[in-house]
């Protein structure tokens, strides 16, 4: 169900702990598992359980636990815009509007065509660097509605730079 | 005045995350001391309680009164744990530590589990900060190539190793029986203490956790020694502190200064306030800490005592600056939505009453409030407080009640008018 490269970085995940708690690779294994396949289907959390000698239930648990699983498919790009306070007290309520405008879809609505979902999240730890989002592996700070603009024509270009 | 001297000191220089950088300016200095000359492990836990550092991570523990709790002459291994979840409204301090001193933090954590005896160690950093994970774990590779991690370090017959362990997105996780959990591979769901960690903490073994910048002020501690750190600060209060200095002012940032500096002089250094405001409320130590009203904030310094007095608490440093353009309604509505997102659900009166608290926020900033919702407020946090495993939910209470204290005119007009007696508009 999963690729070589896949397998090989849960292996690697599971070699950091003690032989007997090849639990403490799980939330690694899902979200490798995640990274390959988009999103957690049920299927692919119990392969993960069976992967590491789990009962699935284990698996399930902490897949519906924390928020960095994806239960659901999600777009290829996705916006998760800070809206705790530091950010609220700098425009994070405008930044969603205006992402929201631009795209056409509410919070937590995927565009027909695949490529954005919109979700607001709690605190990502950069406060000083409000109104922020996190898109893929990074952090775009400091957000005027021009620079998320800049940013949506860059991903609807095809920019390969940003995932 | 010392400023942006020890855990941020080489912030500002090109590549200060890389292993020759940091040796270049007397990085890994404080390990080398420690094994060779030698430096026994009662000694460094003597030197970290003369440096009165407090746990950095928010609940100001004091650091060599922690570490001597670790049993000594037990078999088996001992693990020393890094809380690098750093999650609290306001908080972003050990971010930067993670992306510009990974080494800093690195030595101290080996210093430590020298101190401590422990051999296997992980630094436990929250899902979404993946840049600080791909710049520690970088920093990690050239640690073991350079001989500070694994086998022997350094020639001697102590060997530790460190791995970073990745979060998956839960504020509770930095709590630290929570993160023990999730480290275990399970839901982060705090434990009942008793048993505390130095006696049962991962896999049930003794297990020591600090704070990043905790571990990362070790370094200058060892080669400076404990006085000179005390002396940065004052007596109980030990050293400089970051603030990270967020909200309603000109230059938000994380600011490393001497303890007990006076708050106006911080808010002068991250910019002031916005032309023509003025200051309304300051949250001292991230969004657990009770509201401080500005005209009392502007004489209090920032150290643990001090703030304790003023009625809140240092926390992690998560200044937050509110001026006068602010609705605390709709402001305090927003933080009590944190607490109920981030809620673990394991303690009835925490996942009921974050619901709850917010529930009845919103109303009251949607112009539906009603007479009684006020002291319905104060009801609910009063029977939440106290009665929960760990501390997320006295940390939701803090600033529901703490702004109706400060501000119940502008609670009461919400109620009467049905609108902000301040309007944020299209905010």
């Amino acid at each position: 169900m999963l690729s070589e490269k896949s397998l090989e970085a849960i292996a690697f995940e599971r070699s950091k702990y003690p032989p007997e708690e090849s639990r403490s690779a799980l939330l690694a294994a899902l979200r490798i598992a995640q990274e390959e396949q988009g999103y957690l289907r049920d299927e692919v959390i119990t392969y993960v359980a069976n992967l590491l000698d789990l009962p699935p239930i284990q698996a399930f648990e902490v897949a519906t636990f924390y928020t960095m699983y994806d239960l659901k498919p999600v777009g290829r790009h996705k916006f998760c815009v800070c809206g705790s306070v530091s950010c609220f007290l700098n425009g994070s309520d405008r930044m969603i509007r205006h992402l929201s405008e631009r795209l056409g879809i509410g919070l937590g609505e995927t565009t027909e065509d695949g490529l954005f979902t919109l979700q607001e999240v709690e605190c990502l730890g950069a406060c000083k660097d409000a109104p922020m989002l996190q898109l893929g592996d990074r952090y775009y700070e400091n957000l005027t509605p021009e620079s998320l603009d800049a940013l949506i024509a860059e991903l609807r270009g095809g920019s390969t730079d940003v995932r | 005045m010392y400023v942006n001297g020890v855990t941020l000191k080489n912030r500002g220089v090109p590549d200060s995350h890389k292993l020759s950088v940091y040796a270049g300016t007397g990085g890994y200095d404080a390990l080398r001391k420690v094994l060779q000359e030698p430096m026994a492990p009662e000694q460094i836990i003597a030197e970290m309680k003369k440096s009165a550092l407090r746990g950095r991570g928010g609940a100001g523990f004091p650091t060599g009164l922690k570490w001597s709790f670790m049993p000594k002459g037990v078999s088996g291994t001992k693990y020393l744990l890094c809380n690098a979840d750093e999650g609290e409204p306001g908080t972003c301090k050990d971010r930067d530590i993670m992306r510009y001193e990974p080494h800093r933090l690195i030595e101290g954590m080996i210093i430590g589990a020298y101190a401590m005896g422990a051999t296997a160690g992980y630094i436990f950093i929250r899902g979404e900060f993946i840049e600080p994970i791909n710049i520690v774990e970088g920093a990690l590779a050239e640690a073991y190539a350079a001989g500070y991690l694994g086998k022997n370090i350094l020639g001697t017959n102590f060997s530790f190793d460190l791995y970073v362990y990745r979060g998956a997105g839960a504020y509770i996780c930095g709590e630290e029986t929570a993160l023990m959990e999730a480290l275990e591979g399970k839901k982060g769901q705090p434990r009942f203490k008793p048993p505390f960690p130095a006696s049962y903490g991962l896999y049930g073994r003794p297990t020591t956790i600090n704070n990043v910048e905790t571990f990362a002020s070790v370094p200058d501690i060892i080669t400076k020694g404990g006085e000179w750190f005390l002396n940065l600060g004052k007596p109980n209060n030990g050293g400089t502190k970051i603030f990270s200095v967020t909200g309603q002012v000109q230059k938000p940032g994380n600011y490393e200064v001497p303890m007990g500096l006076p708050f106006r002089e911080l808010l002068e250094m991250a910019g002031g306030l916005r032309p023509g405001r003025q200051l309304k409320a300051v949250i001292p130590g991230g969004t657990s800490t009770a509201m401080i009203a500005g005209e009392v904030m502007m004489d209090v310094t920032m150290d643990y005592d001090s703030i304790s007095k003023a009625g809140s608490a240092l926390g992690a440093g998560s200044v937050i600056v509110m001026d006068d353009s602010v609705c605390m309604v709709r402001t305090v509505e927003r933080i009590a939505r944190f607490y109920m997102h981030e809620s673990c659900g394991q303690c009835t009166p925490c996942r009921e009453g974050m619901g709850w608290l917010w529930r009845v926020m919103h109303r009251l900033e949607n112009g539906q409030g009603r007479e009684e919702d006020l002291q319905l407020l104060l009801d609910v946090g009063s029977r939440i407080e106290g009665r929960t495993i760990c501390a997320l939910a006295d940390g939701g209470v803090a600033p529901v009640v703490s702004s109706i204290k400060l501000f119940r005119e502008e609670y009461e007009y919400h109620i009467e008018h049905k609108r902000c007696m301040i309007s944020m508009g299209e905010h």
